[in-house]
């Protein structure tokens, strides 16, 4: 099968996929041997290093052929062929916008944040985290994959127990313990999986993702099994209410850098896993499960926005905003129509930019204050206007006002969710209201108001901290207005998604709009009705 | 000349774009200078688009300008493309004329102020978003300007944001219209869903040619309504109107009188096909809730001492008025209203801008008394303003509020009942505060109560009351002549006097209500509204001039608590609502994460033999999946070799 691929795709003269898993690694590797004294030169390589792979990660953009559903700049390596484990990395367009955002992360965290103490090893574990982030997005072998899906719990966790501020061991250890339980199953799944994928089909023992997908040759029981393994895995890493109790003490606890990467790419490790290794995996069990899923997408939605709002510190706000976005992106997932899936995807990678600059900004005040707890601050605009009105942009990128990048992903996981199960989709635009609140409200204690005290002298946004967030604030806005060349290379592999979906379901299509058709009351499940 | 069009939102933006970059830079009074020129340029555009527009036919007067495709998904495709027709250009000339002069006269209204350049790019970056609301050829580009102008009116409300009343007003309004906009959403989900398009012309087309089913035009009409309630201000989602005065005056005048809160009316005129394929409930809803709405913010009016207060609840009031119109069937009335309202609102509150500068800031028309003779054109220009809304001939608010009454009774008698008690309140409300402000004694150097000792009040004798500069007065006397002529668009006399209706024609499809009274009736119907109005006023003036009557018997205390009704909500909010939050929040701590220390706590417990084995550190765990890794690579290595 993958012969095929290969053969049909043509491969590239460069493994430009391995390459941005190497690149990391040779990058923590050559900042393990310089001298630790000397952070500056450790920064300029750990940055440059970022920067390469971030270059590179753009170069697949203008490399990417447009229109193509398949998997591109395939490139395999034969590792341990008898075991049917090979390093096989492709990208399509579900993955390509993944692998630019944790492309452009990376340099901007790096850029941004210094990690105050022990700078070499700090340095290596981001690298090491990049490398792993990239071989997630682009590994097409589920052993590679799940090794690459492990491997980043270990960077992190050190990120958030060495460099964070608090109680960070404890949260570092939820964190770990809480992510490392959900993949536990997913390794039986994945070892299940390929044992019963040679069984039925008498052929060799493989991990290759497109050959099990393609056939399809579990039975119904077994696939809804194993689909529930993966499930857990990347409902943790999500993460999916009510399993996000890890994330609000993670972020908060995390220094900035780990935040902003922990918000705006790890938590995409599982909304990605659910459409690569569920819905294509499993489309069977994925409709079978999607009211599940839907419903805990909602919840999280509006239960993730209702605690955001009572939050005292600034980060844990933040969090709790993750989770209500992530609702959205389940909810959009589970739809299992292209509207729902694109606008989930695009709500990945905007929820990336804007939230990873929302934890820049409120690493940027924590710096100058020393405090993040919203109480303690207050009048910041009149000190800090630059800085306030940058917050303001992120903010109401965050809360989905049309024009900046937030509205567009949430805008057609509603629709494409409407289009589904009314009823879900009606409650979770309900949503939209509560992000204004919490968010808006936050704001009012932070910026508005009489500056009193060290508020009233905060030092406004400094060059570098503008030029850091200037290309997530350019993306705001340009996702926001002209979508278009993003959502073109993302739809024919969404498509093709949700065909494979429908043609593995019995009775099951796409759930589309009903042109003149009518909406009656308890009309609901015409998503099921061919 | 219509291609044009896209310059008429474009020079706002630009303006917008050059002031929130360069605006310090640029500084007092050019940023204000900057703004007004590309408002001016941009009437100009809207202009020239008309005067092409005006001279066809009209089957003629309807056209598609797409600049690019905005969002292609699936099914959906919906483009950054205006729809030029009747409609959308009588709300361009209004929004950019009114507009332009509202700037002129800001740049007066906010000499000194700090925050000078942000104050004129954030008008530029509304009147932008409200270009796009009214100019979008589809409903999702509505929306973009309907959240714009909702975001814009949160920053300028918010505008003097070191005063916490100022920011938690801005908050509000900006979180009530939002529980409108999530009807907007489910309406537009509604939309694709039957009509698998959101462009006004292919669901517009369609509805009128009656292929959409009953219960989903409903659904899709009623949503549409819960939105425009929130962005009009109509009950019961008005409550965030009167706290949003706390924004500079200017901002008053053009979003919450004379553009923004048109909104609402704006889009249920549009969307007149769906309106006329619900169910016959929708329409009376809208006019019920309308005529409640004008006559429930009548008698607050009447009570209120802040004179921005009074003008916030007329606004509220006459809103109603629009929306009584609409759920008539008389769109051409509530457009007209809309742009006479326009004239004679935005001047109103510039008057009262000009009112408070002249006064120190002072809003409080106890304090006022006697002011015409310190401010001539403010008052000359107000007294214009009074007459206009007040119903009296041959001012513009009489023309369009008789126009609303007529096809009120034409559809009920009460309606018509409660539409004619709320302009005599409205008459009655205006003429109060003319008195209070312009008229009698002056009070503005009175000792006050509370206050120790003459000593403020001899400070207060020194500043005489002044009447403003030119920028400030130039727009009202603009503004003056436009309330004053503006009803002569549509007269009542003849088909051949209802120009607006004419040129509106092709925008309104067929669903135009037509009169079944006769002339007489219709004569008779005008003259009880004008003897109401005089009334209103003569019984106004017994009370406020002549001090025949105790004041005591109109201002209620239940109308100056407006109701109580906000005080309930607050209270609400507060208390359980905030309770309910906190309680989940708790929930989250204790239950949702206390589970997980739960079960950590029983594996703990269970595991007490393999303690041996576990240091409890997770470092050594972290450590020992690098070693497991390597264990399972080298195992399937060594396998693989064999």
């Amino acid at each position: 099968m993958t012969a095929v691929l290969l053969a049909s795709a043509g491969t590239s003269s460069f493994p430009v996929l391995p390459a941005l898993v190497v690149t990391p690694v040779l990058g923590a590797l050559l900042v393990m041997v310089l001298p630790r004294r000397r952070p500056e030169l450790l920064k300029l390589v750990a940055v440059s290093t970022a920067v390469v792979t971030g270059a590179m990660s753009f170069w697949l953009l203008s490399a990417f052929k447009v229109g193509d559903p398949g998997f591109q700049f395939l490139s395999e390596t034969p590792w341990m062929g008898d075991l049917g484990v090979s390093l096989l990395f492709g990208i399509d367009g579900i993955s390509l916008f993944l692998v630019i955002l944790t492309g452009l992360l990376f340099p901007v965290a790096l850029l941004a944040i210094d990690p105050g103490h022990d700078a070499r090893p700090y340095y290596a574990w981001m690298l090491l985290l990049e490398a792993g982030v990239m071989g997630v997005f682009g590994a097409l072998d589920l052993i590679v994959f799940f090794l690459c899906f492990e491997v980043v719990l270990v960077p992190m966790y050190f990120l958030i127990g060495r460099w964070g501020h608090g109680n960070s061991a404890r949260a570092a250890t939820k964190f770990f313990l809480y992510t490392m339980a959900g993949s536990a199953l997913m390794l039986v799944g994945i070892l299940a999986l390929a044992f019963l994928h040679a069984d039925a089909t008498g052929a060799d023992i493989s991990f290759d993702l497109v050959a099990i997908a393609e056939a399809q040759s579990l039975s119904t029981g077994a696939a809804r099994w194993i689909f529930a393994a993966f499930a857990l895995a990347f409902a943790v890493k999500v993460p999916i209410f009510p399993l996000h109790t890890w994330l609000p003490d993670a972020h908060t606890e995390a220094p900035t850098a780990g935040s902003v990467i922990l918000a705006g790419v790890l938590l995409k490790l599982g909304t990605y896993g659910f459409l690569r290794f569920g819905l294509y995996l499993f489309p069977e069990a994925s409709h079978y499960f999607a009211p599940v899923f839907l419903t805990l997408g909602v919840v999280g939605i509006v239960y993730g926005a209702i605690v955001a709002t009572m939050q005292a510190d600034l980060k844990r706000l933040v969090a709790y905003s993750s989770v209500a976005h992530l609702g959205f992106i389940i909810l959009g997932t589970f739809a299992l129509n292209t509207e729902g899936i694109e606008g989930g995807l695009l709500q990945m990678v905007n929820h990336g930019v804007s939230t990873g600059a929302l934890f820049l900004l409120v690493g940027m005040i924590y710096e100058r204050r020393g405090t993040r707890m919203i109480g303690d601050l207050g009048g910041l605009q009149k000190s800090a206007p630059v800085l306030a009105g940058v917050f303001m942009v992120v903010m109401l990128s965050s809360i989905g006002l049309p024009g900046l990048n937030g509205f567009v992903g949430e805008f057609l996981v509603l629709l494409g969710a409407f289009n589904a199960h009314r009823w879900w989709a009606v409650a979770a635009a309900g949503g939209v209201i509560l992000a204004a609140l919490y968010l808006l409200w936050a704001y009012q204690r932070v910026f508005h108001g009489p500056a009193e005290g060290d508020n009233a002298d905060m030092p406004d946004l400094g060059l570098r901290e503008a030029l850091v967030l200037a290309p997530l604030l350019a993306l705001i806005v340009f996702m926001g207005v002209y979508p278009k060349p993003v959502i073109e290379r993302m739809e024919p592999a969404v498509d093709s998604l949700v065909r494979h979906v429908e043609f593995h379901v019995d009775g099951f299509s796409e759930p589309v709009s009903q042109m003149g058709s009518e909406i009656g009351p308890l009309d609901d499940s015409h998503g099921e009705h061919g | 000349m219509v291609d044009l069009i896209w310059l008429v939102p474009a020079l706002p933006l630009g303006g917008f774009i050059v002031l929130i970059f360069c605006g310090r830079r640029i500084g007092e009074p050019f940023a204000g200078w900057l703004a007004t020129g590309v408002m001016a340029g941009s009437f100009i555009a809207t202009v020239a688009v008309f005067l092409d527009m005006a001279g066809r036919s009209a089957h003629d007067r309807r056209a598609v300008v797409t600049l690019f495709e905005w969002i292609p998904a699936g099914d959906l495709s919906v483009d950054v493309g205006f729809l030029v027709d009747p409609l959308s250009l009588t709300m361009c000339l209004f929004i950019t004329g009114v507009g332009a002069l509202i700037h002129l006269y800001s740049v007066g209204y906010m000499h000194g102020d700090a925050g000078f350049p942000r104050f004129f790019a954030y008008l530029n970056l509304f009147t932008f978003a409200m270009l796009m609301l009214v100019l979008g050829d589809n409903l999702l580009l509505t929306f973009l300007g309907w959240e714009g102008v909702g975001a814009c009116s949160y920053m300028l409300i918010s505008f003097w944001f070191t005063e916490p009343a100022n920011a938690t007003a801005g908050k509000k309004a900006f979180v009530t219209n939002r529980i409108g906009d999530w009807g907007f959403m489910v309406a537009m989900f509604a939309t694709f869903f039957t009509f698998g398009s959101l462009n006004y012309v292919d669901v517009l087309d369609a509805s009128e040619a009656g292929t959409v089913a009953q219960t989903t035009a409903t659904l899709i009409a009623v949503m549409l309504l819960v939105g425009a309630v929130g962005k009009s201000a109509q009950f019961p989602l008005y409550l965030w109107l009167p706290d949003a005065m706390a924004g500079p005056t200017p901002v008053s005048a053009l979003i919450h009188a004379a553009t923004m809160v048109t909104s609402g009316v704006y889009l249920l005129t549009r969307v007149n096909p769906v309106i006329a394929d619900a169910a016959g409930w929708v329409p009376d809803l809208i006019a019920w809730l309308g005529v409640g709405t004008a006559l429930f913010a009548a008698t607050i009016a009447m009570a209120q001492t802040d004179i921005k207060k009074v003008l916030a609840y007329s606004t509220i009031s006459q809103l109603g008025y629009m929306f009584l119109a609409v759920g008539s069937g008389a769109y051409v009335a509530a457009v007209f209203h809309m742009v006479t309202h326009a004239f004679f609102k935005a001047l109103l509150f510039l008057g009262s801008g000009s009112v408070i500068h002249g006064m120190d800031g002072d809003q409080d028309m106890r304090h006022y008394g006697g002011l015409r003779r310190f401010m001539p054109v403010t008052a000359g220009t107000f007294v214009v303003g009074w007459l206009a809304i007040a119903g009296v001939p041959p001012f513009s608010g009489f023309w369009s509020k008789d126009e609303i009454l007529a096809f009120a009774w034409n559809k009920s008698p009460a309606l018509w009942f409660v539409g004619l008690l709320t302009a005599v309140l409205t008459a009655f409300y205006m003429t109060r505060l003319m008195a209070m402000t312009f008229s009698g004694e002056s009070r503005y150097a009175d000792e006050r109560p509370g206050e120790e000792d003459g000593g403020a009040a001899a400070l207060r004798a020194d500043h005489t009351p002044h009447e403003s500069p030119r920028t400030m007065t130039a727009p009202l006397v603009v503004l003056a002549g436009l309330a004053m002529v503006a009803g002569f668009v549509q007269l009542p006399f003849s088909s051949s006097t209802k120009w607006l209706e004419h040129w509106l024609e092709p925008s309104l499809y067929s669903n135009e209500v037509h009169l079944g009274i006769g002339g007489g009736t219709q004569f008779l119907l005008a003259a009880i509204a004008v003897v109401g109005g005089v009334v209103g006023i003569g019984v106004a003036v017994a009370v406020y001039v002549k001090a025949r009557v105790d004041r005591g018997l109109f201002e209620q205390a239940i109308f100056a608590d407006a109701w109580r009704i906000d005080r309930s909500v607050a209270r609400f909010m507060g208390g359980p609502g905030r309770q309910g939050f906190d309680a989940t929040n708790r929930f989250d701590e204790r239950v949702v994460d206390g589970a997980v220390f739960g079960v950590a706590d029983v594996v703990r417990r269970l595991a007490g033999l393999g303690r041996l084995f576990h240091s409890g550190m997770v470092r050594t765990y972290a450590s020992g999946i690098g070693v497991g890794a390597v264990a399972l690579i080298t195992w399937f290595l060594v396998r693989s070799t064999l």
